[in-house]
């Protein structure tokens, strides 16, 4: 991974020594301290009351939150429990668990072996996506180094928790990423989610009950566990406490990862953190948290970045991946790329999700093309509203919202492909 | 037999790791294409065998998943990522250059059997874009002729 433009706080901090994916250097700076006194001092249920204290929500886009989702898991040893993390990253604009996985593999193993004493887990599996070759390697790595050192085994840390860890690595399927798809898949059958309740902390992994967090989020316990819930919320806002990874990416001058409390403007991490727009061109429109979610125009970039206050001008957080598009950039090819992925994407069990998918891309294309009609707007809208709330996963409504979020704020560009029967914009991208 | 010995003692050490032996057949997929290249219906049948399936249970999983294969493909694989934050980064220009370049359009594998050109979803690298995965190793913000140049050098 080439350097690029960084910002750090507690979750990165040490990222740029090389020897801190090693289990040594994570040591010398404190590593498994954390976990250590978890595993030696506390109860289950007081872990479970920390990290519900500290407010942790979920960091992989749905935002739940994280004590209340380990409390969930039956008390018990009359089944095996199991942990799964997920690090299936592939939401398009997510790209930081790639990053806490190659440079912070023990971070994660500290943080899973917290939340197994808090669940009563007996091995975790790490679902990893097939492409993520390089970031497997390092993580087996440092799974191997906790195993001889007795981190991991039958006495975790000379505690009484016995704990494993296994690395699954997926084959290309962004579907994975959604919890129960990514347990099909972990079983070896196709990644199709399935129909909730049960939900997985009573019928997860194998049919055993399960807990499924995202890297980051467990790459914040460990934080929590040593510095204490109140300190926790010192940072971010009071609905969405803590620090989160966001990943920059698009037409700005220091594409990057920044670690920044979570409520941070957005405006300031495009024009300061990122440095703002490529000589000569300014902001259109940023695509807030991975391609799912909706679009902000340049004139609503003035929001905290947290779900209470993105859900106010109809987006959310999602994974923190903010996309950042100027002005010579054509919304409608950008909506050619997103419902081209999607209709790729989807699994195919649901008939509203499989064929919307497939009508979204067809019209977009149609309107890029300039073969569109004015009508063509209003069965977008009819398709989108019609595949919302309507399907076993959020897969569609995934697909759904960022449509509706170009038509709310870019209507112009549509109807401009529509009178001139062309795309009126010489200057974008490459379709 | 398809399925070597050394891939087969591999498969076995999989398996040992899930509680249920079906979950391990994605890791023994990875194992099997590592050694053949492609998912062949003689190792799609030993799969099938070695895991209690029958052989269609098998393909629809090797269909379901772009990373495996149901038929021959080239020695080296090189995806350029043409999702968002690559296109606006000129990546499928990137991709028109090198099937120019190399005589075919993504999805196929050159004559010489060398390079299977693919178009990839997102691969989580997106401040370096464009980006491109020869194999399994990423190639990050790329120009054209560093493109070319990383093409023609595989062998």
């Amino acid at each position: 991974m080439q350097k690029v433009p960084f910002v750090t706080g507690y979750l990165t901090e040490h990222f740029g020594d090389d020897d801190y994916a090693t289990l040594a250097g994570y040591r010398r700076r404190g590593g498994y301290e954390a976990a250590r006194k978890a595993l030696t001092e506390m109860s289950a249920e007081q872990i479970v009351e920390l990290v519900k204290n500290a407010g942790l929500q979920g960091r992989g886009g749905a935002g739940f939150v994280t004590g209340l989702k380990w409390s969930f898991m039956p008390k018990g040893n009359d089944k095996p429990k199991y942990l799964v993390c997920n690090a299936d990253e592939s939401e398009p604009g997510s790209f930081k668990d790639r990053l806490l996985l190659e440079r912070g593999p023990h971070q994660i193993i500290e943080g899973i072996l917290i939340a197994a004493k808090a669940t009563g887990a007996e091995k975790t599996f790490v679902y990893i996506r097939g492409e993520y070759a390089h970031p497997a390697d390092v993580l087996e790595r440092a799974i191997e180094e906790c195993r001889a050192a007795g981190i991991l085994g039958a006495q975790c840390l000379g505690s009484d928790l016995a704990h494993d860890v296994i690395v699954t690595r997926g084959a290309g399927a962004y579907i994975c990423g959604e919890e129960t798809g990514l347990l099909e898949s972990l079983e070896g059958k196709k990644g199709q989610p399935r129909k909730k309740p049960p939900f997985p902390a009573q019928f997860g992994a194998f049919g055993m009950p399960t807990t499924v967090n995202n890297v980051e989020t467990f790459s914040h316990a460990p934080h929590i566990v040593k510095n204490g819930a109140a300190w926790f919320r010192g940072f971010g806002t009071e609905k969405s406490p803590g620090a989160t990874v966001f990943g920059v990416s698009g037409l700005v001058q220091r594409p990057g990862l920044y670690e920044l409390p979570l409520g941070t403007r957005l405006d300031e991490i495009v024009f300061q953190h990122a440095g703002g727009p490529l000589p000569g061109r300014k902001v259109k429109g940023v695509i807030p948290g991975g391609m799912s979610m909706p679009i902000l125009p340049v004139s609503q970039l003035d929001v905290p970045m947290a779900s209470e206050f993105l859900r106010e001008r109809k987006t959310l957080l999602g994974t923190g991946g903010v996309m950042v598009l100027d002005d010579t950039v054509c919304m409608v090819r950008v909506g050619c790329v997103i419902t081209y992925f999607f209709r790729d994407e989807s699994c195919g069990q649901c008939t509203q999700c499989r064929e919307g998918t497939g009508w979204l891309n067809k019209i977009m294309q149609r309107i890029e093309r300039g073969a569109g009609s004015l009508a063509d707007l209003d069965i977008l809208l009819d398709v989108a509203g019609k595949m919302e709330g309507q399907t076993i996963c959020a897969f569609a409504d995934a697909a759904a919202w960022p449509v509706q979020g170009l038509l709310r704020h870019f209507r112009e560009d549509f109807e401009a492909h529509i009178t001139h029967g062309k795309c009126p914009f010489p200057q974008s991208f490459e379709l | 037999m398809v399925i070597s010995a050394e891939t087969r003692a591999r498969i076995d050490a999989a398996i040992a790791k899930y509680p249920k032996k079906r979950g391990a057949l994605l890791p023994a997929l990875h194992l099997v294409q590592e050694q053949t290249g492609w998912i062949t219906p003689e190792a799609a049948r030993e799969l099938a065998t070695i895991f209690d399936l029958h052989p269609i249970q098998v393909m629809e999983v090797v269909s379901f998943y772009n990373m495996f294969y149901d038929r021959p493909q080239g020695r080296h694989h090189v995806h350029v990522c043409t999702n968002l934050s690559c296109s606006l980064r000129g990546s499928r220009e990137l991709l028109r250059q090198l099937e120019q370049h190399l005589g075919i359009e993504a999805g196929e594998t050159t004559k010489d059997g060398r390079v299977t050109l693919g178009r990839e979803e997102c691969l989580g690298a997106c401040a370096w874009a464009p980006v491109l995965r020869v194999d399994e190793t990423y190639h990050e913000n790329l120009d054209v002729d560093a493109a070319k140049r990383l093409v023609d050098g595989l062998e």
